[in-house]
Parts: structure tokens; C-alpha cells; sequence
């Protein structure tokens, strides 16, 4: 048989059997209670409890089984996998058929089962932070076993060249260099031009939308706003490879320049585009929460309205403003899409913004696309990639919490 | 201004017998003049036809049960209330011979010889020395260094503030306890040099010690400014002021020098008021 | 001490110069975010709408013997380079189907090649000089017509230009926004539940909270290393398929939808919660009876926010595999597929002109969708949006 058709043969028999387990209970508490005693909960209530007590087990058993099969390869036919997680509903449904009893909690077992589910629901959350940090971790080690870390952290040249070559058991590797250095100057740079269009923009869109602008303008503006945020960055890997870079080429032209198609202005400023929403809504929430008084004090001394923002509101926004910044900046290092359709795929390592540069994003990308060994150095190094770019965002992002709770709780807002 | 002007004078009475005004010897400048002074949120008037005269040097209090309409009043004094869209005001509120409310009165100018303090402390996120130097420095009142850190001191003094804070300056205003910064923020006032000092209810935050110190401070620096001051507590008003107006609805009911009005009040609804029947 | 305010006014007037500049910076900035915006839509319309027209030629097809073993001897030779190539491979398999037809002749509008469509739409396109005398000479004929571009709505993937459609990538998106949906809307809001209703206020339940907002502000890429390396190489989930996608993007829908039915279930007041207690209701009761109903709306809205997000996601998909070239659409949750932004990505990397096209017309498609889910989730809030 297929293990499909077992699965729901399987699926099919669980679900008789909870059936049953319903009306057996529920009958059976009616039936106690029709006769006079006391129960200390409803039938109902008695007839979940066996449920889940019938399929509770089961599902665990063959959960549990499966895990093992899958991890250890231990040789456990499906078959008597799942005739013993039904064996087990079987057992489950008669114990607590037999618990069906006057003086029985039927729904505070319940409730404390349904307590147990909805936590453990909240422990995947945990998990996939560990998933990503065990996942990351385990090849990044592999990847350090084979380069030095040390020349990963410092190498100013990035080739990884041969190196499949020696995955595939030909040649030695010998010419592979993974030096990470130009990978994430290129990011710093996109980073820093996205940055340069987006914190002004975004910071100046807000004041004006929490300031100045009439109610009726702000309605429209800020949706509008938040379309930026919602445009999938492949779209705009697509821009600015298609509309923006040849622009720049042209344009650098005309002042003599010498431009590449892979220009890392490109990306940068169609970043920055896209961050603009994260910048503004988030320090217009910030700006907002900033008392009026004061503002009225300011006011109230003869200042002008431009000299009470320039001075007072936005001083006062700082630490929220602040966090913003770091959770775009946290977004323009990690953003792929953009980069890897507009900026290069050579790591160079240069200060010109027309030049072509690489990122740490386009390689982890570039290491993983493509028929090569999984257990090639190349391949690898994407790992050690993402560590790196995890833990600059995962500080990144904890700074920006910090800054925003000492916000909220200078100024007791709760709406953050 | 004029120090040869009468008080009152015959044109000035308004239609309606208000009893706004004090048969008062001519001995007080006037600073504010206000004539027939309207004031709308909406729909709903808030204020109705007062007629006020304030004088220079003294402090008024306002007094009244609340939604009466006083701390409104205080803020078309310094067009505060143009922060609020739907306010609408008419009527005359005139200082130093100009229309406060007319379109070429620059508002910010107005601010600047009309000082306020608040309700709340509301010091500046920043330092002491900056709470107070900042405004100064922004009028050019003072340009060089030494003159700004003798303005503050000056100010810090004024305010009974100087000697807990002298050591302190660079520390953020917020640091210190509630008393101590609406000290700072009436410091932050006057530092302006200002003519008229409006507080808006400045001690009903604070405990009675603090409250003490700042009814104190009032006395003094009513040598050198015109106060305007609201007040929920009639002992207060009683204790600090050298006139009283009593708001009721969106009216003035009764105007008068303080020992008069809480000794032998005109009107029967002020006598209920003073006397505790309601408020 | 006194000023006059005329002094005043007259120091007042340079600030006052300063303070308006700084309201009309302010001003062009936003104008400028909005610039921006419009400048993008009218570059992908301009770009993406003609690839809703396709170029069709009427041409005369001769099913003759040789036909069956070469397509092209069914047509004029001159029309072989500009008639889709698509066309000339089917038509052997016709007449192997229907030999009848051997013989006969007929009258038909055909694809013309995508060279000819670019040709036609005034684009960069590599028909010769003559080429393009004998197409100008076949539109005064009115044997060359531009048409409602079907193809593209009912085709998958296709190295042929004029035979690629987003077909089989729309259904991979669906196949895989349901994977998604059915992993992430349960655990979300049930996460979101513990959190608000069950959960006490201790650190464990904080590492929770500071958690899920860490998760929120991941580069999407790293979940796509996750995918690849627990999903795929760990339980051996099919690479490239729906199911492996799906995971992989719910895991990154997850705090989406945690947070967005955290502020759902805040915003029931505690006064209802109160009035269940008071009637005897248990905690789970009170939470499944009424709170969750009232907060339903609040996290629709916000799922279906996520959901949209989900749906433009590229680079964890990249990273699982699923970029791959997929011209039949399959409905199988195990096997490759392909999804919009994934077909919009390679399409991009296509040199020919008329893949700009097509992939500009993806992104229109996509952007509608996007867009239309979107309004969909803000109509929702509106129309259930409620004031304690």
C-alpha cells in the first residue's frame, strides 16, 4: 500500500474513533446524570475530554514516530507505526470513557490540555529563531572548518573560484579566497545611499504629516505611503535594474562619468526608496506620541512653529527616530532581491558608487543557486554569510527595542 | 505705556452694564484691555461678551467652577487657542495700543512679551541651563556666553530655583521633582523678559509644600511682571491675588480687588461660590 | 525690559522666513515620496501593458504529407521566421491525430513571433530591414492584427517568448499561500491567544515577546537558509515544491500574524471579558465564546496583510529552489513549482526584449493582486471597525 492511502486510511479510522469518543462519553455522562447525580461538568464537556484524550496520544505517538524514522532512520514500517498510534487511541478512548465519574473535572482537564496546546503553539516561534540560528550555525562551523575565520573576517579578496572543483574531489582548492571584506563594504555602501534618500525623506514626510498637514491630506497620504512598503522587492530589483541604473548610466554621461550598468547607486536609492514607508510611519507614530504641552511650552516662550519642531519635537523624537533608522538600516543590509537583480556579482572593494559592487545578500544568493555540491566550501560560505548578516541585524534590531522602550516609557505612551 | 491714562473712560463702558471694571484709583498702568471678547469651539460659545481690564504689576486670578471658561480665556490672552482649528474668536483683546487678535499682530511676537506656564510641568528634554537659555538665545536677547550663563543664573534666582540646581545645570530637566520644574518652566518664562506671566492652574499638580513656594514666587515676581493666573482654589486666589474675576458659564460675573470680592461680593452667585454651594 | 512689538516683528521676520522654509521642505519631501511612487507606476504600466497585446498573422496552412514529419512545409516559407515557432511544432501532431486533414488547406490567425510582436509595438527587435518591409506589407494587407494577449493568462512558463504565460506560476502561488496560510493562521493566532489571555507576565513570556518582534525584522533570507537546510536537507521535504516554500514562508508570516491578532485581542475591552467571568464562564470559554468572535475581524485584516506580504516574498523561495522552469502547471503539493515573484525574477534575467515585457505585465498582475488584497483588508477594517 502507499503511504498516502495509509496516511488516510489512518486519518480516516482517528476520526471514527473520535467520533465515538464523543457520543460514547457524551452518552455516558447523560446517562449519569439523567439519573439524578451531580456532575461537576456537562456532558459536552465530558465528550471533548475523550476526544482528546483518544486522539491526543495517537497523534503524539505517530508524531513521535515519525520524528524518530526521520532522524535516526531507524527502520519502523509506517504500517505498525500507525496500527500502534490507533492501538494507543484505542486505550486512550477506554480509560477515559472509564474517568467519566460524577466527582470528575472534565473541563478543567480539558482547559489545562488546551492550555498546553496554545503554549506550545507560542513555542514555534522559539524554534524558528533556534531553526535559523542551528541551521546557520551547523554549516557556517562546517564552512570555518575548511577557511580560516580569521580570513573570512579580514580577506580583501572574494573568490571562490575552484572551489567546487575540490567539493567534487578534483584539484585541491587551492585557489579559492574567501574573503568577506569587499562583500560587505559593497553592503555598507548600498546600506549608506538607501539611508541617504530614505531618512530624510521619510523623516521630513513625517514631520510634515504630523505637523503640518490638515487632517483630510494625511488620511491620503499615508496609505499612499505604506504602497512603497507593500511592493515586493523583486519588483523593484526589476526598476532599478531595468529603469534606474540605465538613467544613472546616461546621466553620468552627460557629466563625463563613467558609469556602470551594476552602478550601486542604482539599488541604493531604489532602497532607500523602499524603505521610505518604514522610516515615516514609524517616526510619525514617534512624533505624535510627543506631548503637546510640549509643544504648547515651546510655543508659549514666542518660538516660531518651525524653531518648537526643530528644536523641541524632533529632540524629544530622537530615541524613537533612532529606531527607525536602525530598523532600516537592519532592512536595507538584508534585502536581496534588490541587489541581486541591480547591483554586481563582482566583489569590489571601492568607494565610487558608480562602480559595480557585490553584496553579502547577492552571494548567498549566487553560493546557493546553481548545481553545485552542498558540501562544496562555496556553497557553505553562504552560511557563513548569513551569520555574519544575522547577527549585525539581530543587534541592530535589539538596539532599536531598547531605544523605543526607553521612549515609551519617558513619555507613557503605549501605542509603540 | 501710558501711565497718565485713566483706567476707565466714559466710551469704554459697553452697552450691557458688566460689572467689569473697578472704580479703582488710577494709581495701576493697565496691560491688558479686553472689550466684548467672544469665543466659539464650534458651534458651542464658550466665552460671552467679557470685558476685563488687567493691570500691569498685579496678579489676577481667575476663579470659577470648571468648564467656566477661565483657562480659555487665559489662552486668547496669548492666542494659544489658534492651535485648536475649530476655535473662533471675535472681540478686542488689546496690549500696548495694539489688537491682539488683529491679522498683522504676529502671533509669535504676542508670545514673546505674553509668557505662559502650565498646568503641568512640561520642562524641554534637555538641560536645565538649555530649558532656560533657549528661548533668550533664540530672541537674541543675549549673544555671548557670559551675558546667557548670568541670564540664567538671573532667572534660576528669580525663580527661587538657583540654589538646588546651581551645581546641577547640565543635568536634564526631567530629573528634577514636580515642584522643582514648574519652577523651571516659570524660570523658562521669564527668562524671555516677558510683560505678562499667564499661569494656567500652575500648583494643581503639585503638593502643598511646592504649591506654597510658587504662591511665594508669585508675590515676588509680580514686582517685575504682570500675572495672569487660573486657579480651581479660591484660598489661593484669596492668598496670592491682588484682583479677582469670578467666570461663570463663559461670563464674568464679578471683577473686583480680592478683599473686596471675598469680604463683601456684589452678586449672589458669587457669594454661592465663595461660600461653597457649588463649583 | 519692554519690547515694543514692533522690534519684535521686525527680528521675528528672518525666523519666521526659516520656519516656513522648514514647512515647505517638509511639504516636498512627502511630494517627493509621492513622485516617486507615481513615477514607478507609470514606468511599469508603460513598460507592462503592452504585453496584454500580442501580435497575431493570418496566414493560409496547407496540410500537406510532408507536414507530418516537418511543420514548417505547412507554410509559405517567408512566413516561417515570423510566425511563432509554437504554431509550426503542433502541426504535425494534428495531423497525426487527424489524418483526414491531410490535403485540405485552411485559413488561420496564428501567434506571430514575439520579434515581430516588439516590431509592431515600436520596440528594439532583430527582424531585418526586408523582414520588416514584408510585416509593414501584411498590415496594409490586414493580415497582421494585435490582440487581447490570452496566451499569457492561460500558459506557463515557456523559452518562447510569445508562448510564456503566468499560468503555472499563479497556481503555485495559490498552492503555496495555502501551505502557508494552513501552517501559520492556526499556530499564529493561537501563539497570539496564549500570549494575551493565558499567558503569565514572566520572563519566559517575555523571551516570547522579544522573540517574535526579532523574527519580524529577519532578513527574509535567512528563513529561506533555514528552509534549505532544516526543511529540505534535514526532513527531506521536496525541494522547489509548494510544501517546502510554504514552510518556509510561514515561519516568516508567522510574527505577522502573532502581532497583528495580539493587537486584535487587545482591543476588546476587558469589560467583556469581565461580564463572561462574571456569568461563570471558564477562561477558554470566555476566550473562544467571545473574545475571539469580536476580535475576528482585526485578524483577518491582519492575516490577510501577512498573507499579501507572503505572496511578494522572493528571496527565501530562491534560496528553497523554487525558481524553477515549470511550463505545465501542476495541482501537487510535493512537487516543483513555481510561484509570480519567482517567474517575474527569472523572466527579468531573460536578455530578449520581449521578456522585459512579459515580466513588466507579471508585475502588473501581481501588483493587482497585491494591491486588490490589500484594499480588501483595509474595506474589512473599515466596515468593522469598532469604537468601545
Amino acid at each position: 500500500m502507499q503511504t498516502n492511502q495509509l496516511l488516510l486510511i489512518f486519518c480516516a479510522a482517528l476520526l471514527l474513533l473520535g467520533l465515538l469518543a464523543f457520543f460514547a462519553g457524551r452518552s455516558k455522562a447523560t446517562r449519569i446524570r439523567s439519573a439524578g447525580t451531580a456532575m461537576f461538568a456537562q456532558p459536552d464537556q465530558y465528550a471533548w475530554f475523550t476526544v482528546l484524550s483518544t486522539a491526543g496520544p495517537a497523534l503524539l505517538v505517530s508524531a513521535l514516530g515519525a520524528f524518530v524514522l526521520l532522524l535516526m532512520g531507524a527502520n519502523i514500517p509506517t504500517l505498525y507505526l500507525l496500527a500502534a498510534s490507533l492501538v494507543v487511541a484505542a486505550i486512550g478512548l477506554l480509560v477515559s470513557l472509564n474517568q467519566v465519574k460524577p466527582d470528575f473535572h472534565a473541563r478543567q482537564a480539558m482547559e489545562r490540555v488546551i492550555r498546553m496546546i496554545l503554549a506550545s503553539a507560542a513555542l514555534i516561534s522559539i524554534f524558528t529563531t533556534f531553526g535559523i540560528l542551528f541551521s546557520i550555525i551547523s554549516e557556517a562551523v562546517r564552512f570555518f572548518k575548511m577557511h580560516s575565520f580569521w580570513e573570512f573576517i579580514t580577506g580583501t579578496t572574494w573568490s571562490p573560484g575552484a572551489s567546487f572543483l575540490a567539493a567534487a574531489g578534483r584539484g585541491d582548492g587551492g585557489g579559492a579566497e574567501f574573503g568577506s571584506v569587499p562583500l560587505f563594504a559593497g553592503t555598507f555602501m548600498i546600506t549608506a545611499i538607501a539611508m541617504l534618500v530614505a531618512v530624510p525623506v521619510g523623516l521630513l514626510s513625517a514631520i510634515y504629516m504630523s505637523e503640518y498637514a490638515p487632517s483630510k491630506v494625511r488620511t491620503v497620504a499615508k496609505p499612499v505611503l505604506e504602497v512603497l512598503a507593500g511592493i515586493p522587492t523583486v519588483v523593484y530589483g526589476f526598476f532599478a535594474a531595468i529603469t534606474v541604473a540605465p538613467l544613472i548610466v546616461t546621466l553620468a554621461g552627460f557629466l563625463g562619468l563613467d558609469a556602470s550598468y551594476n552602478n550601486a547607486l542604482a539599488p541604493g536609492i531604489v532602497m532607500g526608496i523602499m524603505i521610505i514607508p518604514f522610516i515615516s510611519s514609524l517616526s510619525d507614530d514617534v512624533i505624535n506620541s510627543v506631548p503637546d504641552t510640549m509643544r504648547q511650552g515651546s510655543l508659549a516662550l514666542g518660538m516660531t512653529k518651525g524653531e518648537t519642531i526643530r528644536d523641541v519635537v524632533v529632540p524629544a523624537a530622537l530615541p524613537g527616530i533612532i529606531s527607525a533608522s536602525l530598523l532600516g538600516v537592519s532592512r536595507a543590509m538584508g534585502e536581496t532581491m534588490i541587489v541581486v537583480m541591480a547591483a554586481g556579482m563582482r566583489p569590489n572593494l571601492t568607494a565610487n558608487p558608480l562602480e559595480d559592487m557585490t553584496t553579502v545578500t547577492v552571494r548567498i544568493v549566487a553560493a546557493l543557486t546553481g548545481d553545485q555540491e552542498f558540501e562544496s566550501a562555496e556553497t557553505l560560505s553562504a552560511f557563513a554569510l548569513g551569520l555574519v548578516l544575522f547577527a549585525v541585524t539581530l543587534v541592530l534590531n535589539l538596539v532599536s527595542v531598547l531605544m523605543i522602550r526607553r521612549f515609551r516609557e519617558k513619555y507613557r505612551v503605549n501605542n509603540l | 505705556m501710558n501711565s497718565q491714562a485713566p483706567v476707565m473712560s466714559e466710551q469704554d463702558t459697553p452697552n450691557v452694564g458688566q460689572p467689569y471694571t473697578i472704580n479703582d484709583q488710577a494709581c495701576h498702568d493697565l496691560s491688558i484691555r479686553v472689550r466684548d471678547l467672544n469665543l466659539w469651539y464650534g458651534k458651542n460659545q464658550a466665552l460671552k461678551n467679557l470685558n476685563i481690564d488687567l493691570f500691569q504689576k498685579n496678579v489676577t486670578a481667575l476663579i470659577g467652577p470648571s468648564g467656566c471658561g477661565k483657562s480659555t480665556f487665559l489662552r486668547c490672552l496669548n492666542r494659544m487657542n489658534d492651535l485648536i482649528p475649530t476655535v473662533h474668536t471675535e472681540g478686542l483683546v488689546e496690549m500696548d495700543g495694539h489688537d491682539v487678535n488683529a491679522k498683522k499682530m504676529d502671533e509669535v511676537a504676542l508670545r514673546r512679551r505674553v509668557g505662559m506656564v502650565f498646568q503641568k510641568p512640561n520642562p524641554f528634554p534637555k538641560s536645565i541651563y538649555e530649558n532656560v537659555s533657549y528661548a533668550p538665545r533664540m530672541h537674541d536677547i543675549v549673544s555671548r556666553k557670559a551675558d546667557q550663563d548670568e541670564l540664567v543664573e538671573q532667572a534660576l534666582r528669580d525663580a527661587g530655583l538657583w540654589n538646588e540646581v546651581k551645581d546641577k545645570l547640565q543635568e536634564p530637566g526631567t530629573s528634577l521633582s514636580g515642584g522643582q520644574q514648574q519652577r523651571l518652566c516659570i524660570a523658562r518664562a521669564i527668562a524671555v523678559q516677558p510683560d505678562v506671566i499667564l499661569m494656567d492652574e500652575p500648583t494643581s499638580a503639585l503638593d502643598p509644600i511646592s504649591t506654597a513656594t510658587i504662591e511665594d514666587l508669585m508675590d515676588r515676581l509680580k514686582e517685575k511682571f504682570t500675572i495672569v493666573t487660573v486657579t480651581h482654589n479660591m484660598q489661593q486666589a484669596a492668598r496670592v491675588a491682588d484682583y479677582t474675576a469670578f467666570f461663570h458659564l463663559g461670563e464674568i460675573i464679578e471683577y473686583n480687588d480680592t478683599k473686596v470680592m471675598f469680604s463683601t461680593p456684589a452678586k449672589k452667585k458669587t457669594e454661592d461660590y465663595i461660600s461653597g454651594r457649588y463649583g | 525690559m519692554s519690547h515694543t512689538f514692533d522690534d519684535i516683528s521686525q527680528q521675528l521676520k528672518h525666523r519666521h522666513r526659516k520656519s516656513t522654509r522648514l514647512k515647505w521642505i517638509t511639504m516636498g519631501s512627502l511630494g517627493l515620496a509621492g513622485l516617486f511612487l507615481v513615477l514607478f507606476f507609470a514606468d511599469m504600466l508603460n513598460k507592462g501593458l503592452p504585453a496584454f497585446q500580442q501580435a497575431y498573422i493570418q496566414v493560409e496552412i496547407n496540410y500537406n504529407e510532408e507536414a507530418e514529419t516537418d511543420g514548417r512545409q505547412a507554410f509559405d516559407e517567408e512566413l516561417i521566421p515570423i510566425i511563432s515557432r509554437t504554431m509550426v511544432r503542433v502541426i504535425p501532431m494534428e495531423l497525426r491525430n487527424n489524418p483526414d486533414m491531410i490535403g485540405t488547406s485552411t485559413n488561420e490567425w496564428v501567434l506571430a513571433t514575439s520579434e515581430v510582436d516588439q516590431y509592431l509595438k515600436g520596440h528594439r527587435s532583430s527582424l531585418s530591414p526586408e523582414e520588416r518591409a514584408a510585416i509593414d506589407e501584411r498590415v496594409e494587407a490586414g493580415q497582421v492584427d494585435m490582440r487581447f494577449n490570452t496566451t499569457f493568462f492561460t500558459n506557463g512558463d515557456s523559452k518562447i517568448a510569445e508562448y510564456a504565460g503566468i499560468l503555472s506560476a499563479v497556481i503555485g502561488t495559490v498552492m503555496t499561500m495555502i501551505v502557508t496560510l494552513a501552517i501559520s493562521f492556526p499556530i499564529g493566532v493561537m501563539t497570539a491567544v496564549y500570549l494575551e489571555e493565558f499567558a503569565p507576565d514572566n520572563r519566559f513570556t517575555q523571551a516570547i515577546e522579544i522573540n517574535i518582534n526579532n523574527l519580524a525584522a529577519i532578513p527574509s533570507i535567512l528563513f529561506g537558509l533555514l528552509g534549505l537546510a532544516i526543511f529540505i536537507n534535514f526532513f527531506g521535504v521536496p525541494r522547489s515544491s509548494p510544501l517546502a516554500g510554504g514552510m518556509t514562508l510561514a515561519l516568516m508570516t508567522l510574527p505577522v500574524i502573532i502581532i497583528s491578532t495580539r493587537a486584535a485581542l487587545r482591543s476588546v475591552p476587558d469589560s467583556i471579558r469581565h461580564a463572561a467571568f462574571g456569568v461563570g464562564c471558564s477562561r477558554w470559554q470566555v476566550v473562544r465564546d467571545h473574545v475571539l468572535p469580536l476580535a475576528m475581524p482585526g485578524i483577518m485584516t491582519g492575516s490577510i496583510i501577512g498573507l499579501a506580504q507572503a505572496m511578494g516574498e522572493t528571496a527565501p523561495l530562491i534560496i528553497v529552489g523554487m525558481v524553477a522552469f515549470i511550463p505545465d502547471a501542476g495541482v501537487s503539493f510535493t512537487e516543483a513549482a513555481t510561484v509570480m515573484p519567482a517567474q517575474i525574477f527569472t523572466w527579468s534575467g531573460e536578455p530578449e526584449q520581449a521578456f522585459v515585457e512579459k515580466t513588466a505585465g507579471g508585475i502588473l498582475v501581481l501588483l493587482t493582486i497585491l494591491i486588490s488584497l490589500n484594499a480588501f483588508a483595509v474595506v474589512l477594517r473599515k466596515k468593522f471597525e469598532r469604537r468601545w
